[in-house]
């Protein structure tokens, strides 16, 4: 498997994104959009948190997939130890984004206004 | 599997729609305007993960995109080889936070 970051792509913070918020929005202040920014983001946190799916036209679904105990080694000793059950969130990229992100039009179809909230 | 979740909220989906209605309860704005920014809110990560960008999410996790290269693949019905053409496509990794938050012990 080849997956190399892509070359020369920056990087956005959730700093960032309350800062573009702010600039977007100039009647919020920078603490309201931190507010909004975060409500966000915890409401999803939370959703997962209750076992909910999370689906986000044209950007993507998040799932939180079970994994049964099993009994791991631990690398170095070879000792087995157990695994407990877990809950691991996983990100499935929505069309719009997969399209986008790879550079390809995105069909009518498939973009998110012409398919309402 | 049980894991002693409630059955009535195993299935439920979380929507765009539901992260308005939080924002509009907690931060007061009309519901046009909360729909606005959390609409605004995803557009300007999308557009950022564009253009190449990683967009890290502290406390909830990091978008990034990868390039992946050319490589040979069959086509399962024909037998035939096939060159799969090189592709950027998103991952996410969720913060050690989020794994935590969703495994409460």
């Amino acid at each position: 498997m080849t997956t190399n970051p892509t070359p020369g792509g920056g990087s956005m913070t959730k700093r960032d994104l309350i800062d573009e918020v702010v600039k977007i929005y100039p009647r919020f202040s920078g603490r309201d959009a931190e507010v909004i920014v975060n409500a966000v983001f915890d409401s999803m946190t939370e959703a997962l948190a209750r076992g909910e799916r999370i689906e986000i036209r044209g950007f993507g679904s998040f799932v939180v997939k079970h994994r049964q105990a099993r009994e791991g080694r631990n690398p170095k000793t070879g000792a087995v130890v157990p695994v407990a059950a877990k809950r691991v969130p996983f990100f499935k990229v929505g069309k719009e984004l997969k399209l986008r992100v790879d550079g390809k039009p995105v069909p009518e179809s498939e973009r998110e206004a012409s398919q309402g909230a | 599997m049980n894991d002693g979740m409630p059955a009535a909220t195993k299935n439920a989906t979380m929507t765009k729609a539901d992260i308005v209605e939080r924002i509009y309860e907690k931060v007061g704005f009309s519901k046009k305007e909360a729909s606005e920014v959390v609409e605004s809110i995803f557009e300007i990560i999308k557009s950022r993960l564009e253009h190449g960008d990683k967009v890290k999410i502290s406390g909830f996790g990091n978008f990034v995109v990868n390039q992946k290269r050319p490589r040979k693949g069959r086509n399962p019905q024909t037998g035939e080889e096939i060159i799969i053409t090189g592709r950027k496509v998103l991952t996410f990794k969720a913060s050690q936070v989020l794994k935590k938050t969703i495994n409460p012990s």
